[in-house]
């Protein structure tokens, strides 16, 4: 039944006797739920990140902005995470617990050169509050490094139990994890 | 990937301590008792912060232990507590935790770890919140709305620390609120019982359902607001900061925008009045068809309105922000998309009388209120429309019938079908009927003297009365007798103060000493009050879980041998 | 029973209230008055349904009341799931009602966006507990300025190498004086935080961001002396932050304002040292806060 013909449903007229559906896992809905929270937050971010810059000019600023340059560093860790993702496919499509252990630990490589590429900027002054470039960099790259730590945790403990269903969700979350990365990437790179 | 709704009592955690049982309890009807005293407790704090300001605004100059601080701080505290501590987590942890999953029928939430973690979230957020008030300068007094950059310079009240401890708490907030919404909205998307269909769904669980998706979808904005204002405060950087003047001397911070917040804020502040609203809407319409003894009217239209007024309500968050500065051709369209919002909202309206309209009206306590949230509803509704109506709230922004107008519609109408719904599910819950004569005072000093104290609010707002002040001082436009309104509308809101006493005490004292329950009392069809067992036991539905065959709504149909037939009663051959 | 006629009381009293109150809106004295109409417009829209609904409730809580026996009968509820018809028919009727109320509300707003050509400008600044105002002086144009500027002489923070600020007037912590009839476009400026430029007889009103100028506009049509209100939350002070405004013929006008001292003759009567930090400060930014206002 499409939603539409569900949301028309005349329910109190005598329907169908009851039966019992197939579902998406419970696990797989709430992931799915995630993704729209995360969403948003990363979509409000970038919103803000455009309107800070000055795309839009009546708010009276726009002069202070002074971009980040891009280091290779920030292309080799995009490799990083793109690789972790193929990875955890493998796992996910052929039920392999190794290539998954390799997705985890690729992820953990990735948050290494992240904080690699943190440690770049200090050093080359681009410092949390010099200017607010800076300090959206830092703070979009912080959060979305929360959930790799976040998705890190989860991924050790379905490799504990080896419970292929939620190996297969992580799957799921690194590879939208590195869709919002590729945005943030794509617009740190053209700012 | 793909589970089937056995009767498998497996994923239930089973408690074998007290501890387990009560505290670190997983059983949603746990959880929800704990999120309800918790959010009840702090909304007593918020309660009598109301009190503290009615005080010095009734009687200028009579409490010289009210200072300007201490006045901006009752206002910001008792605004933000009642808003986000107590409204959206009682209806959604509270009651959304009680009724979801009695009334799709589970036999739990379908995580409840992390349906726990999302209470103690919650309770962590409510001691960093109140610690807001120990620490050094108090509590934070920028308005709830805590806009930069007043809210992080000198000269707010608790600019230093009470700003920091309300934005971290707001932030664990979110955290546990996003534990919480994922858990509804996944529990009714994936644990229904055989036979609960989408429109089989009473309209509780859709109010409650829609204001959880629409959570999840704004409190982000929140979150994200939170945090780029602590990062200002406390690592100096400049979102929102622009080049200013503090204690005479320049900021080093540059070019940050403070309508920039503004946005984020409204972008969840929206939603959240419908976050409050809808739940509350869903509630209000099982009440009122319970009690009138007839089906809600025009079911399905009102499925279609809580989604439609959920959707709309993120296309409308700069109505708020008419005379904020931003672009004024913004105004056009917030102005149209607010209007519009008030359609599907009129219709629900409708179709409430229209349910009493040819019905059997029983007129108990729980009635009662959901009788005056109509009233109040309206009343507020009402007002809405002349703030949503761009030119009209020019001269209105930011006066008392701001203040009269959410109070009414956001503040009042909610809290009444609070009142209703604990009276409602009170016997169910606890097992024991509450006394009708203190429901009954409780209900008439409540309902009466909040429309005294918000009617003439309104009036002051349109004589121009700005919100916010500590004193109205000398001021040529304001004549004597408004002084004389606010020592009124004080003494009503004190009396309706010590009125919630009588509440109180009833609840209380009923625990031990009320009758035993019926566990129907009301003849209520939907799934919650069929339950084996009550209160309901762990697991909810004993060995097997129920069937549906009907929608919650079967009252009075032509030919039942009883006015109401559950929601697990089999059609006969008749259809009936 | 009673809470029927609760409700029919409240609906009753609340109209009285409204005829009978003293509080109403102050007497207009601008041009505003495109305002007071869509808010009259809306007021009638709304308390049409306010009395019909109520009225309506209450009248259903007696008809319909439980009665356990009613002439024999035993009353009971009707059962009806939906009446498609009815529910088509309030829809477009309320849509009517709003449509009916937002057309009025959006003119006046289309008026309140577009300022007239021949408005001049004058320039409130807003500070924690405080209002200033600037007048363009004799070219007509306000000089640039910005908080960065700000020095103890030179409250308003006007840039001492803008050719066009020289001769503005500068009226820090007095009163406002506009001539009736002229159409004036107020600029706001904020040197600290939020605030909201007030004037209840007025109507009109706009908040004052720092970083940014905002603006209205109005045409004063009563003389007389009104109070300046901040309406937005800027601190301890906020409900302390005061100022006049006053309204006067054009002779009247013009005789004040030839007894004001322009930003010209601050700088000349500055002693060196205050004269340095000034250009010091000006020299210091690379960019203007704020382009000279037209």
């Amino acid at each position: 039944m499409t939603i539409l013909a569900r949301l028309t449903e005349k329910s109190w007229e005598p329907g169908p006797p009851p039966v019992e559906r197939e579902r998406p896992s419970a696990g797989t809905v709430g992931t799915l739920a995630y993704f729209g929270v995360a969403m948003v937050m990363f979509s409000l971010l970038v919103a803000a990140y455009l309107m800070r810059m000055g795309l839009h000019g009546a708010m009276g600023h726009g002069s202070d902005w002074k971009s980040m340059p891009d280091p290779p560093l920030l292309w080799i860790n995009t490799l990083l995470l793109a690789a972790s993702s193929v990875a955890w496919e493998m796992a996910r499509r052929e039920r392999m617990a190794r290539a998954a252990t390799a997705g985890a630990a690729l992820g953990g490589l990735f948050l290494m050169g992240q904080l690699l590429l943190w440690r770049h900027y200090q050093a080359t002054g681009y410092t949390l509050s010099a200017n607010p470039a800076n300090a959206f960099f830092y703070l979009l790259t912080a959060l979305h490094g929360l959930h790799i730590v976040g998705g890190l945790f989860a991924a050790g403990r379905a490799l504990a139990a080896a419970n292929m269903r939620n190996i297969a969700l992580c799957a799921l979350y690194w590879h939208f994890l590195l869709i919002i990365w590729l945005v943030l990437a794509a617009l740190l790179l053209s700012t | 990937m793909a589970t089937t709704l056995a009767d498998d009592l497996r994923p239930l955690h089973h408690p074998h301590s007290w501890v387990t049982r009560y505290v670190w309890s997983q059983d949603h009807k746990v959880i929800a008792i704990q999120y309800s005293c918790t959010a009840i407790g702090i909304g007593l704090v918020a309660l009598v912060l109301s009190a503290l300001m009615r005080l010095q605004l009734g009687f200028p100059g009579a409490f010289p232990a009210i200072q300007p601080d201490n006045y901006l701080q009752f206002v910001s505290m008792h605004g933000m507590i009642m808003v986000v501590y107590l409204l959206t987590a009682l209806l959604l942890g509270g009651f959304g935790n009680y009724l979801i999953p009695l009334m799709i029928g589970a036999r739990d939430m379908v995580f409840p770890f992390v349906n726990m973690l999302s209470y103690w979230f919650y309770l962590l957020s409510v001691i960093v919140l109140v610690a807001g008030f120990f620490v050094p300068g108090g509590p934070t007094g920028a308005g709830w709305t805590l806009y930069p950059p007043q809210a992080i310079s000198e000269g707010t009240p608790g600019h230093q620390w009470g700003i920091v401890t309300m934005l971290v708490s707001l932030a664990i907030f979110v955290a546990a609120f996003t534990m919480g919404g994922l858990n509804y909205v996944t529990t009714v998307l994936q644990a229904r019982t055989k036979g609960m269909t989408l429109m089989r769904m009473p309209l509780s669980v859709w109010g409650i359902f829609t204001a959880s998706v629409m959570g999840l979808l704004a409190f982000p904005a929140l979150f994200v607001a939170a945090i780029m204002m602590l990062f200002d405060h406390l690592a100096g950087t400049s979102f929102f900061m622009p080049t200013m003047q503090s204690m005479g001397a320049i900021t080093p911070t540059e070019g940050g925008s403070p309508l920039l917040f503004q946005h984020l804020f409204w972008f969840f502040g929206h939603p959240e009045v419908y976050i409050v609203a809808l739940p509350a809407f869903g509630i209000v319409s099982d009440l009122i068809s319970v009690h009138a003894r007839r089906n809600i009217f025009g079911y399905r239209m009102m499925v279609w309105a809580i989604v439609i007024i959920g959707a709309l309500s993120f296309l409308v968050w700069a109505h708020h922000m008419y005379v904020s500065g931003m672009n004024p051709y913004f105004g056009f369209f917030f102005a149209t998309s607010t209007l519009i919002i008030a359609i599907p909202t009129a219709i629900k309206v409708y179709n409430w009388l229209l349910t009493l309209w040819r019905g059997d009206i029983h007129l108990r306590v729980p009635m009662l209120f959901a009788i005056a949230f109509i009233f109040t509803f309206i009343h507020g509704g009402l007002s809405g429309l002349f703030l949503g109506n761009v030119s009209v709230d020019v001269p209105l922004s930011d006066t008392f019938f701001v203040v009269a107008h959410f109070h009414m519609v956001m503040g009042v109408s909610p809290v009444l079908v609070i009142f209703g719904a604990i009276y409602h599910w009170y016997p169910k819950i606890f097992g024991r009927m509450w006394n009708d004569t203190l429901g009954k005072v409780h209900f008439w000093i409540t309902f009466l003297g909040v429309y005294a104290i918000f009617l003439p609010m309104h009036y002051l707002g349109i004589l121009g009365v700005p919100r916010r002040y500590y004193a109205l001082g000398e001021t040529a436009f304001i004549p004597q007798s408004v002084h004389l309104a606010n020592a009124w509308i004080s003494v009503a809101a004190l009396i309706v103060f010590c009125a919630q006493g009588l509440f109180f005490f009833n609840m209380i004292w009923s625990l031990f000493r009320g009758p035993r329950a019926d566990p129907n009392p009301w003849g209520a069809a939907s799934l919650e009050w069929q339950t084996p067992d009550t209160p309901p036991a762990h697991g909810n539905w004993g060995a097997k879980l129920p069937v549906v065959y009907r929608w919650a709504y079967d009252y009075s149909v032509p030919g039942a041998a009883r006015d109401f037939i559950p929601q697990t009663e089999p059609r006969t051959e008749l259809g009936a | 029973m009673p809470v029927a006629v609760a409700i029919a009381m409240l609906v009753v009293g609340s109209v009285a209230f409204h005829l009978f109150s003293p509080w109403w809106r102050t007497p207009i004295a601008s041009n505003w008055g495109s305002i007071d109409s869509a808010l009259d417009v809306t007021l009638w829209i709304c308390a049409a349904a306010f009395v019909g609904l109520n009225l309506f409730l209450a009248w259903t809580l007696v008809k319909y009341r439980h009665r356990p026996e009613y002439r024999g009968l035993r009353h009971k509820a009707h059962y009806e799931p939906e009446n498609a018809s009815l529910e088509k028919r309030l829809t477009f009727w309320t849509a009517i009602g709003i449509a009916g109320m937002l057309a009025p509300g959006l003119a006046a707003w289309g008026k309140y966006v577009s300022v007239p050509h021949e408005a001049t400008v004058i320039e409130a600044v807003g500070q924690q507990w405080q209002w200033s105002f600037r007048y363009p002086g004799p070219d007509g144009v306000l000089g640039a300025a910005g908080v960065k500027f700000v020095t103890q002489d030179n409250g308003l923070g006007l840039d001492p190498l803008d050719p066009y600020g020289r001769d503005d007037i500068v009226v820090e912590s007095g009163d406002l004086h506009l001539p009736i009839g002229k159409s004036v476009k107020i600029v706001l400026r904020s040197k600290d935080v939020l605030h909201d430029f007030y004037v209840p007889e007025f109507r009109a009103k706009m908040d004052l961001v720092p970083g940014i100028v905002t603006y209205f506009w109005l045409t004063p049509t009563k003389t007389g002396t009104f109070d300046i209100l901040c309406a937005e939350l800027c601190g301890t002070g906020h409900h302390a932050m005061r100022g006049k405004v006053v309204v006067e013929d054009p002779k009247a006008f013009a005789r004040w304002q030839a007894q004001q001292t322009s930003f010209g003759q601050i700088l000349a009567e500055a002693p060196p040292a205050a004269m340095s930090i000034l250009i010091i400060k000006a020299n210091a930014c690379s960019t203007p806060a704020s382009w000279s206002i037209r």
